[in-house]
């Protein structure tokens, strides 16, 4: 458990951002993770009074404030009418109804933790976050960048037609997950994410160029090849290096045959 | 800190480290429904409402219910006492230490939820460990408590 000393409910994000300038103060989400650790923490920043725990959305874009929690966008009706659903579907085994009305998305996708569900969905759309002082960036620039004192505000999606399937194992329901693989596509091209690998999640860039529009078994077992001997893959209590590249196999063939309308032959 | 929450509708003023989870200031009031059941928000045991959404109180700081309404198990009397009787005819309880969150989250889901299927159910409920039992029991008892309350 982390101990807190000061305790300031920021009137506005400028105040938040100068207070997280010190190594010792630190922006709440839902603590969940947080209290796993032992920080001795000064200052504690509470974003809540912000109004950053909505879904905005206009024509091009849904805008999710930081403190959106992970159950408000499992069950946004609009947000999970894109995409085939796959927002609601990677979020709804992270541990319980009541665990995702405390974990924030802000909290889940700064930390960018290695078996993170919904940092690997988000890398398969077409993701930005919006930083205080950095502005604007892809998700894939962020999520390799150093932890800093700046504040993650929203996370912007992109509307597109994508379609999307999501695929995880997990030791049981609401365990994270051992693997967890994402894959979309648009128009013609192919986007392929390996999450919990245990590493943090990577998007496969060699997907688009080795998968057309309508892969051919070749071309997945191609794929599969390419991933297996160029991705890395960790073992760990959950599972050794070469189950995770049996998983990653299985997921990625699923995934793209769940999208191309083909069967679950493989 | 100075805060002002309210607890099954009764409000409680306080002068509180800012660092107090709320699973704790509940017990220090006399709530002892609410409990701990681990250390790692994964049990369910210490659910309550806050502002009518299922939260894990052992995640959540008191600061974060600071002008909020909180509900516990004690602020429910009457529905617990209902849906406990479904549970006790099915025989779902053994030693009940997880019941208090359980219930609570199954009260939360009677609300949120519009005729749900099984999996639906079990979704909701699946952060509510049970250390005893095989969940079947609960499982009847809340298909036997909807199709009543559906009734009303």
């Amino acid at each position: 458990m982390f101990t807190i000393k000061n305790y300031v409910v920021a009137e506005d994000l400028a105040q938040a951002y100068e207070l997280n300038q010190k190594k010792n103060n630190i922006v709440l989400g839902g603590i969940a993770w947080l209290k796993m650790g032992e920080r001795n923490i000064q200052t504690a920043i509470d974003l809540s009074k912000l109004g950053l725990d909505k879904i905005e959305e206009d024509e091009e874009c849904f805008k999710i404030g930081c403190m959106c929690t992970l159950r408000d966008m499992e069950v946004n009706a609009s947000l999970n009418s894109y995409f085939n659903g796959a927002i609601s579907r990677s979020l709804v085994h992270i541990v319980g109804v009541q665990f995702r009305n405390c974990a924030t998305i802000g909290g889940s996708i700064y930390s960018r933790f290695g078996f993170s569900d919904i940092l690997t969905l988000l890398l398969a759309l077409d993701t930005y976050v919006e930083l205080y002082n950095g502005g604007i960036i892809p998700l894939s620039t962020f999520k390799d960048m150093p932890y800093d004192n700046d504040i993650l505000v929203r996370i912007i999606i992109k509307k597109d037609a994508r379609k999307v399937s999501y695929f995880t194992h997990r030791m049981s329901a609401t365990d994270i997950p051992t693997l967890a693989v994402a894959i979309s596509k648009l128009e013609d091209k192919w986007q392929v994410v390996l999450g919990a690998r245990p590493q943090k999640a990577m998007l496969v860039n060699k997907a688009e160029t080795i998968l057309s529009e309508t892969p051919t078994k070749e071309e997945i077992d191609s794929l599969v090849d390419y991933v297996i001997k160029e991705v890395k893959f960790g073992s760990n209590m959950r599972g050794s290096k070469e189950y995770r590249q049996i998983l990653a196999k299985v997921f990625i063939n699923r995934g793209i045959e769940e999208i191309s309308g083909g069967t679950y032959a493989n | 800190m100075q805060i002002k929450l309210w607890v099954n509708n009764k409000v409680f003023e306080d002068d509180i480290a800012v660092d107090t989870l709320l699973i704790d200031y509940l017990r220090s009031k006399g709530f002892y429904s609410v409990k701990r059941g681990c250390e790692t928000a994964n049990c369910g045991l210490c659910t309550v409402h806050l502002e009518g959404k299922p939260v894990l109180s052992c995640s959540t700081l008191v600061m974060k219910a600071n002008g909020l309404h909180v509900t516990t198990l004690e602020g429910m009397q009457e529905e617990v006492e209902e849906f406990g009787t479904f549970l006790a005819d099915e025989g779902a309880e053994q030693c009940g230490f997880c019941s208090p969150g359980f219930i609570m989250n199954v009260l939360a889901m009677k609300k949120e939820l519009v005729n749900p299927t099984e999996l639906e159910i079990k979704q909701y409920l699946s952060g509510n460990l049970c250390r005893c039992t095989g969940y079947m029991g609960q499982l009847r008892a809340i298909k036997k408590y909807l199709e009543i309350a559906k009734e009303d």
